[in-house]
């Protein structure tokens, strides 16, 4: 296959000269899974943490339920985020249809169930170690689920990592949502996508190199800026 | 604790940032346009639309579907211009009160695609439905949209006239791919399948392995578009000023000779056939 050398030296090329249009392309991918990473993790940590503390009746089912959905297919939440914003439908006022607003949404969908249950099993493994010293402090429970995500953050970081992975990679929700319009809520995958629709293997194989390259990339920053602050702050 | 609380805020704050950035741009006057593949993956919107835009200052938004999605995407208000290709459905719409202002632009054509080894030995006819019934006579590969778009409703018009039922046609010579123009096409290359495709996808069009044109020039192959706006009675969001800007500027000159100067490798894809009064 010469395709995949091609991708790679095309992809080099891309990276080196670093056109416009791509650095708005990998702008918007950034820009919509990042925030959709922020938003879904102020929600996910806390529930998480909540579930693995509070006791009350149904909570089983409802971790059977939130661990269920870090499977959620993107495109069936695509399409029911697609129907929410329709203008015909409940949230059409909004007019988030097409715009990188409803693609955001939909990755706050898919991205906080999988941040919610990775923390949960975290502060879960937390709460067993430390249970009997946070009673002795006698802490409220909101003050116990704040110490727990706090010393567990290093481990967290990796459900937090989880959800970009997940935003970053998947093209079936936001495709739907966002309608892949050029210039506009056009995306890395969607962007693949549309060259493999092309035929245009090479550079859709390259335009893969990039984003795998810009995960990476991540990535390491982000064990780098964790081993670091482990260092200095002695945890 | 403190730490935490801080964290949390930056956080919010952060994302309040991404999210205004992301809105600033919603300022801008635009539209947004349900339209076909075979217009955007064409590269004719690459073209024509910037044209528009340095005219009018409206930015034009086009989500590329199937026929049958963008007509959908219209009905439920969620687009101000609907510009596709199957004149029987576009009728219905415009008969159901949906779109207004529908105007016929532009005709391209279809052609048959098929291996360089031609099992089926349709290559060079002119006759359409006769290389239909040869296909469906050797049980050669035929690849599908399967989409209910504009393409696959030409498709289907033609089996009924060469008299074959696809449906019970069995053997699995007749595969359904479901999806686009393109990934179709990737799916024929790899499968060496015969494929009915528009003139502007095939030429854009680069993992054509042994596929080859074979069948063109057939008269049942012309492929009309016609333009219209989504009803403001029924949606009252739609941006009918922009709209209508739109609509008036391709049927016009100007907008009709942006669209027969696009060519790929100096051949010209889309006919403008814009006549006063052409609507339905």
């Amino acid at each position: 296959m010469t395709t995949i050398s091609d991708a790679f030296l095309l992809a080099l090329q891309m990276m080196w000269q670093g056109n416009a249009e791509l650095l708005s392309i990998i702008g918007l991918s950034l820009r919509v899974s990042l925030t959709a990473v922020v938003i879904g993790s102020t929600i996910g940590l806390p529930l998480g943490a909540f579930l693995a503390l509070a006791r009350f009746p149904g909570r089983n089912a409802f971790i059977v339920l939130l661990n269920a959905s870090m499977g959620l297919p993107p495109v069936v939440v695509g399409l029911i985020v697609y129907l929410l914003l329709s203008r015909s439908g409940p949230l059409g006022p909004l007019s988030w249809l097409f715009t990188p607003m409803g693609m955001i949404v939909a990755q706050v969908v898919l991205i906080t169930p999988i941040v919610g249950a990775l923390a949960r099993q975290t502060v879960a493994d937390l709460w067993t170690e430390y249970e009997e010293q946070l009673r002795s402090l006698g802490l409220t429970p909101l003050r116990a689920i704040a110490t727990l995500l706090w010393d567990g953050r290093f481990s967290l970081s990796t459900a937090v990592l989880a959800g970009f992975g997940r935003a970053i990679a998947e093209v079936g929700a936001i495709i739907i949502v966002g309608g892949n319009i050029a210039g506009y809520t056009r995306t890395m995958t969607t962007a693949i996508s549309l060259e493999t629709s092309r035929g245009d293997l090479a550079l859709a194989m390259a335009l893969g190199i990039v984003l795998l390259t810009i995960a990476i990339a991540i990535n390491t920053g982000a064990s780098l800026l964790n081993s670091f602050t482990r260092k200095t702050q002695g945890a | 604790m403190m730490l935490n609380h801080k964290s949390l805020l930056g956080g919010a704050v952060a994302a309040m940032l991404v999210l205004s950035a992301t809105m600033a741009s919603a300022q801008q006057k635009f539209i947004v346009i349900a339209s076909t593949t075979s217009t955007e993956q064409s590269g004719l919107f690459g073209h024509i639309l910037p044209r528009f835009t340095q005219k009018t200052g409206v930015e034009v938004r086009v989500v590329a579907q199937g026929t049958g999605q963008a007509l959908k995407t219209g009905e439920n208000g969620d687009a101000d211009v609907v510009f596709v290709h199957d004149p029987a459905a576009e009728k219905k719409f415009v008969e159901a009160g949906h779109g207004v202002e529908h105007r016929q632009v532009m005709y391209n054509d279809f052609v048959i695609v098929g291996p360089k080894g031609d099992p089926a030995k349709i290559g060079g006819s002119k006759d359409v439905v006769d290389a239909y019934k040869k296909i469906a006579a050797a049980k050669a590969p035929f690849a599908s949209r399967g989409d209910n778009s504009g393409t696959h409703a030409a498709e289907l018009r033609l089996w009924k006239a060469a008299g074959v039922d696809v449906k019970t046609a069995g053997a699995g010579w007749y595969r359904e791919t479901g999806s686009g123009m393109g990934p179709t096409l990737n799916t024929a290359s790899g499968m060496n399948a015969y494929a009915l495709t528009d003139r502007g996808t095939w030429l854009n069009f680069k993992n054509r392995g042994e596929l080859t044109i074979l069948v063109e020039g057939d008269q049942r192959l012309f492929n009309q578009y016609g333009v219209m706006l989504v009803n403001p009675q029924k949606h009252p969001h739609v941006k009918v000023a922009e709209g209508r800007a739109f609509i008036d500027w391709i049927t016009s000159k100007e907008g009709q000779d942006a669209i027969a100067a696009y060519k790929i490798n100096g051949e010209q894809l889309f006919f403008p056939n814009y006549k006063p009064g052409s609507g339905s």
